[in-house]
């Protein structure tokens, strides 16, 4: 029986010609090809804009001064940048046990049903609309708890944002903690608090640094969540119960605005931001290549 | 003595390990907590402008704050067509990367690709806003859609979607602007699922002298429909609740519902965006939480079945499938 004759009884199809299969196979090859090509180059494309249109922006004076008011040209966006920092701070001090502690619980304590709907309850609020999140923190934070925009209701958005990728990589990371550690440290009488607090956690410690970090650099960049909560502000503030600036509120102002100064200043503040996400990811690299040295 | 120190140590150690394991499990029941709390809320503080205006608020498209009339209909039809837009689109693309990265793409080729794929993923929302805003809406105004207009445009019936003035923060613009963000987290799952399909499957279709077209369509993609359907469902899930990119190139002025993919629009994310802060009666207030409300619910009904679908694939027994 001949291949082609096969095919065609395995496929049902009449059409067996070999160079039209071939040229079909050819044909849907090049278009692969292309969907490829073409998420590389809507990549390359962004970045080229935003550092071409961004690198005029950057001088000494737009990371240590404020805002200016209208039209007047100069200044700098130093308050967003300090505020970004601020939140992001905040929303690592609470985000970050939560999530982890959620990672450890379903490792290392659950089981079943129970584990079941924690976990799936994570990949809920990951999936969460984050501007959702914006208007529920505004509800019960804006509203009832701090009575205006503040700093602190923006960190909060930020760190329930964080909540879901904390601990699926610290999930993902202990999972992959061989249990030969636990039990020959179990073994050894060592209680379970302290040997998931000082043989997996620090087994695992690379991998939930790149979690965390990964988090940081996704709240980083959230801004639907910080209009409704930290609202944004022209002035240095270091009050976390006040209106608080943020790198994205003040890209979002100045694109929308209408003059060129403050276009230009957009596209500086996009190069910031994207620099200060990529300096995280690159962090994170020299943190894993290290770790993993030492073990060595 | 050691038994001693032992007995000691496991004395103490008991104690402090149940004390861990109930502060473990209280941080693990917060995001329970949060999300049951986030549901309730979004519900109580939308619950007056849903008893006030019931089904009309889904199926009216006025939207004025003055006399207090709400319905949501543009809003819907907007996100609607723009998330549909963006889907219809971003899959086929997502696909082709997803199959590269998966069989064609030569193994030193596979992690760079990937790797700037999934950077896609890590720019933030109000980047892609910028660059829409800046680049993308004035080269749809200029050039891509007077294109559109006069070749799609005279096409009968289609050619509605393609008529009117072309303005370039349209839905159109919108719809193509979430396609692109919505590319990596459909690329990466995709890819994700067409790998968990057996290599004995790929390896029996070439055995049998097909060509590597037939084994992808032959013996790959029946295999990994439900996941690739629930790739395409996480990337819609996505596209609904995108805010800032969309704001900035929908228009963000009307309410009025036309086929042409030309017509200035709103999603319910955008709306939520730019009136939040200009709310000032509990009635507006509540109609504008009710449109978050909205969009919560069905993003979570589309997250629980893109996950069941992936995982399904992914996870499932072998051979169950044709």
């Amino acid at each position: 029986m001949e291949a082609s004759t096969v095919i065609s009884l395995t496929l049902g199809k009449t059409d067996t010609s070999l160079k039209r299969r071939k040229l079909v196979d050819q044909i849907f090859t090049i278009l692969v090809v292309l969907s490829a090509l073409i998420g590389v180059a809507i990549l390359a494309l962004l970045l080229f804009y935003i550092i071409l249109r961004g690198a005029p922006a950057l001088n000494v004076a737009f990371f240590t001064e404020r805002p200016l008011p209208y039209g007047e040209p100069g200044g700098g966006v130093a308050p967003a940048i300090l505020g970004t920092l601020q939140m992001l701070a905040v929303a690592a001090l609470l985000g970050i046990p939560i999530g982890l502690g959620t990672g450890i619980y379903l490792v290392e304590f659950g089981h079943g049903r129970f584990a079941e709907a924690i976990r799936f309850t994570v990949d809920l609020i990951a999936g969460l609309p984050s501007i959702s999140v914006g208007v529920f923190v505004w509800s019960l934070i804006v509203r009832h708890v701090i009575g205006n925009f503040a700093g602190l209701a923006g960190a909060i958005a930020l760190a329930i944002i964080m909540v879901p990728i904390v601990a699926r990589t610290a999930e993902e990371m202990l999972r992959l903690v061989p249990d030969t550690l636990r039990e020959a440290s179990l073994a050894l009488g060592v209680s379970r608090r302290r040997t998931i607090l000082n043989v997996v956690l620090p087994t695992a410690r690379t991998g939930l640094v790149t979690g965390t970090v990964l988090a940081l650099a996704r709240a980083g960049g959230e801004t639907a969540p910080l209009l409704l909560t930290a609202l944004g502000n022209q002035f240095f503030n270091f009050d976390l119960l006040q209106p608080m600036a943020a790198l994205p509120i003040q890209i979002y102002n100045y694109a929308v605005g209408p003059y060129e100064d403050w276009h230009t200043k957009a596209w500086g503040a996009s190069l910031v931001l994207i620099g200060v996400i990529a300096t995280l990811s690159l962090l994170t690299r020299w943190a894993t290549s290290r770790s993993s040295f030492k073990a060595r | 003595m050691s038994a001693e120190l032992l007995g000691q140590s496991r004395g103490s150690s008991h104690q402090g390990d149940s004390l861990f394991e109930r502060s473990i499990l209280s941080l693990a029941f917060v995001p329970v907590g949060l999300l049951l709390l986030l549901v309730a809320l979004l519900w109580y503080d939308a619950w007056p402008a849903l008893a006030r205006y019931g089904v009309r608020f889904f199926t009216t498209n006025t939207w004025d704050p003055v006399f207090e009339n709400f319905g949501a209909a543009a809003f819907i039809y907007g996100t609607v067509i723009t998330s549909l837009l963006g889907l219809v689109i971003a899959t086929p693309l997502a696909i082709g990367a997803a199959l590269f990265l998966a069989a064609y793409a030569p193994e030193w080729l596979q992690g760079p690709v990937a790797f700037t794929i999934e950077l896609l993923a890590a720019i933030p929302s109000i980047i892609y806003g910028l660059w829409g805003f800046f680049v993308l809406a004035p080269l749809m105004r200029s050039t891509v859609e007077p294109f559109l207009k006069e070749t799609l445009g005279a096409i009968p019936i289609l050619g509605a979607l393609f008529s009117g003035p072309t303005i370039g923060k349209d839905l159109l613009t919108a719809g193509l602007i979430l396609a692109i963000m919505i590319l990596p987290t459909i690329t990466s799952i995709s890819r994700e699922v067409i790998r968990s399909v057996p290599d004995n499957q790929r390896e029996g279709m070439l055995g049998l002298g097909a060509t590597r077209f037939e084994m992808i369509r032959y013996a790959v993609l029946p295999y990994a429909r439900p996941g690739l359907i629930g790739a395409a469902i996480l990337g819609l899930a996505r596209a609904l609740g995108e805010t800032m990119a969309v704001t900035m190139v929908i228009g963000n002025s009307s309410t009025r519902i036309t086929p042409s993919l030309f017509t200035p629009g709103y999603t319910l994310a955008s709306v939520i965006a730019n009136q939040f802060t200009e709310a000032d009666k509990e009635i507006y207030f509540s109609a504008i939480v009710a449109l978050s409300l909205v969009l919560l619910l069905v993003s979570l009904v589309l997250n629980v079945m893109a996950r069941v679908l992936v995982a399904r694939t992914t996870r499932g027994p072998l051979g169950v499938r044709n």
